[in-house]
C-alpha cells in the first residue's frame, strides 16, 4: 500500500530511491500504539521511523509539536536534523525540524518552548529538563509520536530507566501518543519491546548478508601483554591504503591516543588520518566530523564515541583493535562498514596481546554461530525514581496516587509496590531519616493533598542536577601561551593530580609537557619527540560478556591450538609448562613476587563483578590473617591482589561461611559500595554534582560522599539510599551467587602454585585499569615507610 | 599514637584524632567543629544530608576528652556552622554538649562562621593568651606561638587523603575536627604563603599521627 504523500513519493522517484520493505511496514503500522523496529546499521532505520511523521504532517498540516525524536547522543540529533532536511526541503514539505541539546543556545531554547517545531530532536537529559518546566503540559499537549533511536544502547543504562519514566509522563500529557523504538540487532527483542511499552509490536528487518570478518594476522606476533595493537602499525596502514575509508576502533581513549601517535609516525605517505574520542575538545571533534563527512579522511582512530549510528559516509572497513569484549557491540561496530543495505560489512579484528588472540577467536566463533550476549536488566532503580519525583515537583504540584499510577506504566517500574513508592517519596520530601527528619526544612510539602516544592527557588538547583550520567571529574587541558591557549581536551582530575611539572603525556595525538595547574585548567606546552608518560585518562571500560568468557575457557581445554596463530599456541603451552591453564573443575591460584610486591592471582572465570567481590572478600580475609594486602584489580577471568606478604596457600582464604559472614561486615566499608553510593546519592539528589565554576572557589563546598555513607551506615542502616546502594550492588557489583557457584563447582579443589615470577597468563592483569586500594594495615605500613623516607630526605629524621 | 611537638617552648601533643593536647595545662584544643552543618544546609533549601554529624562529632570529642582527661577545652572557632545552628541543634545533642562543658574550663573562640555571641555555657573570646601561646581562629601574618584553625588543611600520602596539622617554628594550624568538613590542600598558596620553609604536615585520621615535610606543590 502506498501511504506516502504524493510530494514525497514524487521526490523519491526523481531521486531514483525506493523504500525498503521494513520502511513500508512502518508506514503501514503508523497508527499502532507502540512499534519496535530492529534493523541492521545502514538499513534506513531512522527514515523508517520518520516516514509516518512526514506523511501525517504533509497530509494534515498542524501547528505545534508532532514528533519527538530522542537519541542517546547530542551529535546524533544534529546529524539527523541535517539528514531530514534533504527530503523535507527536496519535496518542499511544510515541516519545521529543530534540535535541542545541551549545546542549544538559551534564546533558541526559550523560543522552542514558546513556539515548538513540528519535529524536535533531543536527548533524554534535555527532555527531562523540558518536562521540569511549568509549561510542559502546554508544550506536549498535542504530541503524536515519539521516536527512540538506538534503543538497544539506551536500554542498557539508567538513562533508559529514566527515559521510560519520561515516556510515562509524556503519555499522561498526551494520551494518544504513539511510541516507536529503533534498535540494532539484540539478543532478546521481546524484552526490549516490553521496555518500550506494554504492548509493543516487533518489526524485524532483513538482517542482510553475514559480515566478512577475520582476524588480522601480522608478521610480527602481538606482544605478551599490553594494549593498543601498535605492533601491527604497518599491516594496518597497508589496509588503510587498500580501502577508501577505515574506522579503527579502540576500547579506551588512552589506547586510541597512543595508537594514533604511532600511526602518524609510521604514516610516511601522509595519508589523511584523524582521531575522535570523548576526551577531545568539542572544536577538535567537530573538525574531524566535518572532514569525515566531506570524505577528506582515509581513516579515523576512534572509541565508543563513534559507536552509535551517526552517518560517517563511505566507510568500507572497520578495524577493531583489542578484543571486542562483547559480541553484540562487535556486530554493531562491524555494521558501520558498508552502508549499502544488503552488502556484507567488512571487518578485521586485531588482538592487542596474546591473551586477546584467544578472546578474538572466541568472538569470531560467536559471530559466525550467530550468538549474541546480553545480561537481563533488573527492575528500575529507585535513585532514578527519586530524581523523577523531584523533576515532577519542579513542573508543578502533583498527587501522589496519580504519580504512582503513572510510574508503574513504565516497563522497568511495573513491579514497584505502593509502599516502596511512598518510601521513595518520603526520602525526596524529608530526607527519609529514621530518627530526626527535617520536619521544618523538608524539600517537598503537601498542601491541599498535593505535593510541591517547599522553596520554589530549589527548582534551579534540581534542574542543574538532572540526568543519570555520573561524570568522572575532569580538568580541561590548554596549551600555555600569552593568548589563553588552544583547548586540547580533558583529563581526569585524579590523573592530573599525579602529574608534576615536566611530566609528559599524550592528548589529541600530541606529546605535551605538564607546566602547571591554573584555575582548574591543566596548562601544557608542546614537547614533540619526547616519550609520553602514558595517559590514563578515562575511557569506557568494557566487561567481557559471560558468553565470551565461557568460550575462552573452552578454548583453554583444547589439547592443541592449531586453529590459533603459532605464537599464541606457544604462549598457552608456556603457561601450561610453568604453571597450568585454568579449567572449570579446579580453582587455580598463582602466587609470586613482582616489582617489589607479593601478588596472588585467582583465576575464577566468574565474570568481572564476581571477581571484584572475590577481591574484596579475599583481601578482607588476608587482612585478618595479617597478610597486609594493599589492593586488587579484577577482570572477567581473574582477580589480582597485591600486598606486602606472600600467600603460600590460598585455600584457607576460601572458606565459604567465612566469606558469607564477611559479606555483611564488608558491605560496611568498601570502596566499591562507596562508589555505588556516590552515584546513587547524586542521581537521587542527596548531593549535588560539582560544577566547574563552583570548584574554583578554593574552599570546596563538596561533601565527601564516603563520610555520608559511613554516617548513614552507623546511624540509619535501613535508610532508603543504603537500600538502593545494596540493591545496585547485589544486582551488578557483588554477584555473590557466582562465587557460591564457583566454590560449589570446584568443591575444595583449590590449587595454589607458588612461582618465582609472574606467569604468562597473569601478565595482562598488570595493565588493567580500575585498581582498588585496600585501606588496612598494609596501607599504614606503606604510609609509615613513605613518611620516614620523606623525613630522611628532608634531613628531619 | 600521638606525636609530641613544641611551639614557643611549650610541649604539645598532636593526636591522631586531629585534636591538640597540652599536658602541662590539661588542655584539649579542637578546631572547626561545624556543628549543625546539615541543618543549616536544609534550612537554606540545600541538600538534606544525613542529620547525624553533630552526634558523630560530639562522640569523637567526648572520646578525646575522656582519653586525655582534659580539664580545659578550647574550641578554635567555627564551632557552629552559623549563628542559628545552636538553636537548630537537636535537644539531646544540646544536652550532651552542656554535659561535656559542665565542670570544665571551656572556651569558645569566635570564627568566621560563628562570629556572634552564642547562648551556651563557657566563655566566649576572640582570642586567648596562655603561657607562650596565642589561640585564635585565623592565623595572622608574623604571629609567634600561634595556634589556629580555619583552613581545614589536608594532604595526600601513599594514595590516601589525610586531614593534617601544619606546624613551623612560629605557628600551628589544626585540621578540622567536625564530621562534615571538606579540606584545603597544603599546597594551596593560602597555606604555603603562611608557613615557613621546613614546615611539617602531621597527618591524622589513621591510628597514628605521623609527620611529613609539608607538601608544597600538587
Amino acid at each position: 500500500m502506498d501511504t506516502l504523500p504524493p510530494a514525497l513519493s514524487q521526490w523519491f522517484t526523481e531521486k531514483g530511491w525506493s523504500l525498503h520493505p521494513h520502511q513500508w511496514d512502518m508506514l503501514a503500522r503508523a497508527r499502532d500504539p507502540a512499534t519496535l523496529l530492529i534493523a541492521p546499521t545502514g538499513g534506513g532505520k531512522t527514515l523508517a521511523g520518520f516516514l509516518p511523521t512526514l506523511a501525517e504532517l504533509t497530509a494534515t498540516p498542524a501547528k505545534g509539536l508532532h514528533t519527538l525524536y530522542i537519541s542517546p547522543l547530542k551529535a546524533l540529533a544534529a546529524d539527523i536534523r541535517r539528514n531530514l532536511r534533504t527530503p523535507i526541503e527536496g519535496a518542499n514539505l511544510p515541516i519545521r525540524v529543530e534540535d535541542r541539546t545541551g549545546d542549544t543556545t538559551y534564546t533558541q531554547r526559550r523560543r522552542q518552548r514558546a513556539d515548538p517545531p513540528h519535529i524536535l530532536l533531543t536527548t533524554p537529559e534535555s527532555l527531562a529538563l523540558l518536562l521540569s518546566y511549568e509549561d510542559a503540559p502546554r508544550i506536549f499537549a498535542g504530541l503524536q509520536r515519539v521516536i527512540l533511536d538506538e534503543l538497544h544502547a539506551l536500554a542498557e543504562s539508567k538513562r533508559g530507566d529514566q527515559m521510560t519514566l519520561l515516556l510515562a509522563r509524556l503519555q499522561s500529557l498526551s494520551p494518544g501518543l504513539r511510541r516507536v523504538g529503533l534498535s540494532a540487532t539484540v539478543e532478546d527483542p521481546p524484552a526490549l519491546a516490553r521496555f518500550l511499552a506494554p504492548d509493543t509490536g516487533i518489526l524485524l528487518a532483513d538482517p542482510g548478508p553475514p559480515p566478512d570478518i577475520q582476524m588480522l594476522e601480522t608478521d610480527t606476533p602481538p606482544p605478551w601483554a599490553g594494549g593498543g595493537g601498535r605492533y601491527a602499525m604497518v599491516a594496518i596502514l597497508e589496509q588503510v591504503k587498500q580501502h577508501r575509508t577505515t574506522l579503527i576502533f579502540h576500547n579506551t581513549r588512552a589506547q586510541a591516543e597512543l595508537f594514533f601517535r604511532d600511526l602518524w609516525l609510521a604514516n610516511t605517505e601522509d595519508l589523511p588520518i584523524g582521531i575522535h574520542h570523548g576526551s577531545l575538545s568539542r572544536e577538535q571533534r567537530e573538525r574531524v566530523e566535518a572532514a569525515m563527512v566531506a570524505g577528506q579522511l582515509r581513516a579515523i582512530v576512534c572509541t565508543g564515541s563513534l559507536d552509535l549510528g551517526i552517518d560517517w559516509g563511505d566507510v568500507d572497513l572497520v578495524i577493531q583493535v583489542g578484543a571486542p569484549k562483547n559480541v553484540k557491540r562487535l556486530v554493531q561496530r562491524i555494521g558501520r562498514a558498508n552502508h549499502r543495505y544488503n552488502a556484507p560489512s567488512k571487518a578485521l579484528l586485531l588482538p592487542a596481546n596474546r591473551f586477546e588472540v584467544v578472546e578474538c577467536k572466541a568472538a569470531l566463533d560467536a559471530v559466525r554461530d550467530g550468538t549474541l550476549d546480553g545480561e537481563p536488566r533488573g527492575p528500575g532503580p529507585r535513585d532514578v525514581l527519586c530524581q523523577h519525583i523531584l523533576l515532577t515537583a519542579c513542573s508543578g504540584p502533583f498527587d501522589a496516587g496519580q504519580l504512582y499510577a503513572e510510574v508503574i506504566t513504565a516497563g522497568p517500574y511495573a513491579a514497584l509496590t505502593r509502599p516502596a513508592f511512598d518510601a521513595t517519596l518520603d526520602f525526596v520530601a524529608t530526607g527519609g531519616y529514621a530518627l530526626r527528619a527535617y520536619d521544618r526544612w523538608q524539600r517537598l510539602k503537601q498542601t491541599g493533598g498535593l505535593w510541591h516544592l517547599r522553596d520554589p527557588r530549589a527548582a534551579a538547583v534540581i534542574r542543574q542536577n538532572l540526568g543519570t550520567i555520573i561524570d568522572i571529574e575532569t580538568l580541561k587541558v590548554r596549551l600555555k601561551n600569552r593568548f589563553g591557549g588552544t583547548p586540547l581536551g580533558e583529563v581526569e582530575e585524579s590523573f592530573a593530580a599525579t602529574l608534576t611539572p615536566g611530566d609528559t603525556f599524550l592528548i589529541g595525538g600530541q606529546v605535551v609537557r605538564y607546566e602547571g595547574l591554573r584555575e582548574m585548567t591543566v596548562e601544557v606546552t608542546n614537547q614533540p619527540g619526547r616519550d609520553p608518560k602514558v595517559a590514563v585518562f578515562n575511557g569506557t571500560k568494557f566487561a567481557t560478556s559471560t558468553l565470551l568468557t565461557q568460550r575462552i575457557l573452552d578454548i583453554f581445554q583444547q589439547e592443541r591450538w592449531s586453529d590459533l596463530p603459532a605464537h599464541t599456541a606457544q604462549w598457552l603451552s608456556l603457561q601450561r609448562e610453568v604453571s597450568r591453564l585454568p579449567d572449570a573443575e579446579t580453582l587455580l591460584c598463582e602466587s609470586f613476587p613482582h616489582d617489589g610486591r607479593e601478588h596472588l592471582v585467582v583465576y575464577g572465570f566468574a565474570g568481572r563483578n564476581a571477581q571484584q567481590t572475590l577481591g574484596l572478600l579475599l583481601t578482607k580475609a588476608m587482612e585478618e590473617a595479617g597478610l597486609a594486602p594493599l589492593g586488587f584489580v579484577a577482570t572477567d577471568y581473574a582477580t589480582l591482589i597485591w600486598g606486602i606478604d606472600a600467600v603460600e596457600d590460598a585455600a584457607p582464604l576460601f572458606d565459604l561461611h567465612a566469606l558469607q559472614d564477611g559479606l555483611e561486615t564488608w558491605l560496611a566499608g568498601n570502596a566499591v559500595m562507596k562508589r555505588t553510593f556516590r552515584a546513587s546519592a547524586i542521581i537521587a539528589g542527596l548531593i549535588e554534582r560539582s560544577h566547574q565554576g563552583r570548584r574554583k572557589s578554593g574552599r570546596q563546598a563538596t561533601f565527601s560522599s564516603d563520610i555520608l555513607y559511613d554516617t548513614l551506615r552507623k546511624y540509619d542502616p535501613d535508610h532508603l539510599l543504603l537500600q538502593i546502594t545494596r540493591e545496585e550492588a547485589m544486582r551488578g557489583l557483588i554477584d555473590f551467587s557466582r562465587i557460591e557457584d564457583l566454590l560449589a563447582r570446584v568443591s575444595g579443589r583449590i590449587e595454589t602454585r607458588r612461582l618465582p615470577r609472574l606467569s604468562p597468563l597473569s601478565a595482562p592483569l598488570f595493565l588493567e585499569p580500575g585498581r582498588i586500594p585496600v585501606q588496612g594495615a598494609g596501607r599504614e605500613r606503606l604510609a609509615e615507610d613513605a613518611a620516614r623516607r620523606l623525613m630522611e630526605a628532608a634531613g628531619l629524621a | 599514637m600521638s606525636l609530641a611537638l613544641s611551639l614557643a617552648t611549650e610541649s604539645l601533643i598532636a593526636r591522631p584524632s586531629g585534636a591538640l593536647f597540652w599536658p602541662e595545662r590539661q588542655l584539649l584544643c579542637v578546631s572547626d567543629l561545624h556543628l549543625g552543618k546539615s541543618e543549616r544546609l536544609a534550612r537554606r533549601a540545600g541538600a538534606l544530608l544525613p542529620p547525624y554529624e553533630t552526634r558523630e562529632t560530639l562522640l569523637r570529642l567526648e572520646a578525646e576528652i575522656e582519653a586525655t582527661g582534659a580539664r580545659s577545652v578550647i574550641c578554635l572557632g567555627d564551632s557552629f556552622d552559623d549563628a542559628a545552628s545552636l538553636d537548630g541543634l537537636d535537644e539531646a545533642d544540646r544536652l550532651w554538649l552542656t554535659r561535656l562543658i559542665a565542670g570544665r574550663d571551656w572556651i569558645w573562640i569566635a570564627g568566621n562562621h560563628d562570629a556572634g555571641p552564642l547562648e551556651i555555657a563557657g566563655s566566649h573570646r576572640a582570642e586567648v593568651l596562655l603561657g607562650g601561646l596565642v589561640f585564635r581562629h585565623i592565623a595572622e601574618p608574623g604571629a609567634q606561638g600561634e595556634v589556629s584553625g580555619h583552613y581545614h588543611p589536608k594532604a595526600r600520602l601513599a594514595g590516601k587523603v589525610w586531614r593534617c596539622f601544619l606546624a613551623d617554628r612560629a605557628r600551628l594550624i589544626l585540621p578540622a575536627f567536625g564530621t562534615y568538613t571538606g579540606g584545603l590542600w597544603c599546597h594551596d598558596p593560602a597555606l604555603t604563603g603562611l608557613l615557613q620553609p621546613g614546615a611539617l604536615a602531621i597527618l591524622c585520621g589513621g591510628a597514628v599521627a605521623r609527620a611529613i615535610p609539608m607538601p608544597r606543590r600538587a
